[in-house]
């Protein structure tokens, strides 16, 4: 790889270890995918998972006086001090989360603690080159806004925010960012749940490579975050297509750049009912409700409000959102009639962290097929439904 | 069949030298779904569900999962010693690069077709990244006989 003088002397520690250490991470990750030079990013999203494994890299990056030429937006630990109201948060759990936000900090983030920054505080303009982490986020920069990422780890994320840079190779260049998968959807999409199920189901049957979707009309922004965070989840998808309504793929010759599809799949509903029925687990009495993975939108926790409004919950239900978000919802009274019914809103915090040990070897609803799937680590069981379908499980205390 | 080793050329990921039992998944990998106290593959429906991978050369093609939990999954296998010993895969993903550099894990890929033939589950295969090579040293089916 071919290095500018300052590249060189980041890798050779002149800017500290710290620094070299990233840049030394960046440089093989661009070997590996035969990138000849950096680019500069303007904007960076890091996954950080509050796990050991990423607070192992942030301190050693922040001990080695790292600090963030660009500022990069931050994923959801825990809150840990609404958790300690409500549930037991062992000593080496507080630890953790504590140091992390610690690393955080003094590494120079901007600490907002959320898994959705592109619909909030970190939104690119086309085509800008960013370094984003985070499952749904990746493919939402990529495809819904035509800003270029490739799909970062978190720990890639947070040295190209280091370094100010990133490797230039796969997504960041036009030829990559062309379609080869023709995927027909002709399953209705009724709500925001069926494009999760829609982006779970899509990636065994797509194989590899860009898919350019047909038959899609109007996405929400909650349509399109949930069909990438399950694409980027169920296989290793960093951009689709959608004709017609993301920014490149104006006519399917634009998605595909001209040339043959590669290969031409078709989903159905039979295909989405199947899906659901291998993920969800068997009906009966639950004992929660979790929704936000990704983070919800006010939209979706102006309706769950409405639903709940007056009601006596039967089951927990937990809402994850952006600080943002919470912050709104208790603004429009949405925060009141949630408590009221018995349920939890909550910034700060992902349905996969150590704040959940009383829900384990339970049974609960949830609308995402991603959250199902992380949460297995945690002992805990999924019936998916979709949003509305949950919240009235939570409120009978079982789901048909 | 010969019982010389068949040496093959590939492409260095990270650096590093291991050797081991093969051990081949048709499936992509995700690290956070593999129990670190005993390397055993517990994703539902996975091509190596119930299988061990630590210790072993895991031959794959490519990684998948969240762009958080491939790196935590290998570190809490590294750590509790239960990390397989090098990768080989077919088409590699950021996420599982960064991961394996972080982790001093050997990686490397474009192996020919023939290697993807050749290679069976249990066969002593060692991955020299820095030479860019992978050689099967003994076939599993000869060691039966």
């Amino acid at each position: 790889m071919e290095l500018t003088p300052e590249e060189q002397q980041m890798l050779d520690g002149k800017y500290g270890e710290g620094v070299a250490i990233a840049m030394k991470v960046q440089v093989a990750v661009g070997e590996a995918f035969g990138a000849e030079r950096m680019i500069e990013i303007s904007r960076a999203h890091v996954a950080l998972s509050n796990q050991e494994a990423d607070l192992w890299f942030a301190e050693k990056l922040v001990s080695g006086g790292a600090r963030c030429r660009i500022s990069p937006t931050v994923n959801p630990g825990f809150n840990l001090e609404y958790f300690q109201g409500v549930t037991e948060i062992s000593p080496e759990d507080e630890s953790v989360i504590k140091r992390t936000r610690a690393a955080y900090k003094a590494i120079g983030a901007t600490l907002t603690y959320s898994c959705t920054p592109y619909l909030e505080e970190n939104i690119p303009r086309f085509g800008e080159i960013t370094a984003y982490s985070e499952s749904s986020a990746t493919p939402y920069m990529n495809s819904v806004y035509g800003a270029r990422t490739n799909r970062e780890s978190a720990q890639s994320a947070l040295c190209a925010a280091v370094t100010g840079r990133t490797p230039l190779y796969g997504f960041l260049l036009d030829a990559n960012r062309k379609g080869q998968v023709l995927v027909e959807v002709q399953a209705t999409l009724r709500d925001d749940s069926d494009y999760s199920m829609l982006g779970y189901c899509a990636p065994k049957k797509i194989g590899f490579g860009v898919p350019v979707f047909t038959g899609i009309d109007n996405p929400s922004p909650e349509g399109l975050m949930n069909l990438g965070a399950q694409l980027n989840t169920a296989g290793a998808v960093t951009m689709y297509h959608i004709v017609g309504v993301t920014p490149e793929a104006r006519t399917l010759e634009a998605a595909f750049q001209g040339e043959e599809p590669q290969k031409r799949v078709v989903i159905t509903d039979q295909d989405l009912q199947e899906m659901r029925q291998t993920l969800s687990a068997s009906t009966g009495k639950i004992d929660f409700a979790m929704f936000g993975c990704p983070h919800l939108t006010i939209s979706q926790v102006a309706r769950i409000a409405g639903q709940v409004e007056g009601k006596r919950l039967q089951a927990e239900l937990w809402i994850c959102t952006s600080f943002q978000t919470k912050e709104l919802a208790s603004r429009m009274g949405f925060v009141d009639v949630i408590s009221q019914a018995g349920g939890h809103i909550v910034e700060d915090s992902c349905v996969d962290q150590p704040c959940w040990h009383h829900l384990y070897g339970k049974k609960g609803v949830t609308d995402s097929p991603k959250c199902a799937y992380y949460t297995k680590r945690r002992n805990m069981e999924f019936v998916l439904r979709s949003i509305p379908e949950c919240v009235d499980a939570a409120i009978r205390g079982e789901v048909a | 069949m010969s019982s010389q080793a068949i040496a093959m050329k590939c492409h260095r990921i990270a650096g590093g030298k291991a050797r081991g039992e093969a051990l081949v998944s048709t499936d992509d990998i995700c690290f956070y779904l593999v129990d670190p106290q005993n390397g055993l593959v517990i994703e539902k429906g996975h091509a190596l569900e119930g299988q061990c991978i630590a210790g072993k050369v895991l031959v794959f093609p490519s990684g998948k999962g969240s762009s958080v939990v491939q790196a935590d999954g290998l570190y809490q296998l590294t750590m509790k010693g239960t990390a397989p010993k090098a990768l080989v895969i077919e088409r590699p993903d950021t996420v599982m690069v960064a991961s394996a550099i972080i982790m001093n894990v050997p990686v490397v890929d474009r192996l020919d077709q023939e290697f993807y033939q050749t290679v069976a589950n249990g066969d002593e295969i060692e991955v020299d990244a820095d030479s860019e090579l992978v050689t099967i040293l003994k076939k599993q089916k000869e060691e039966i006989k």
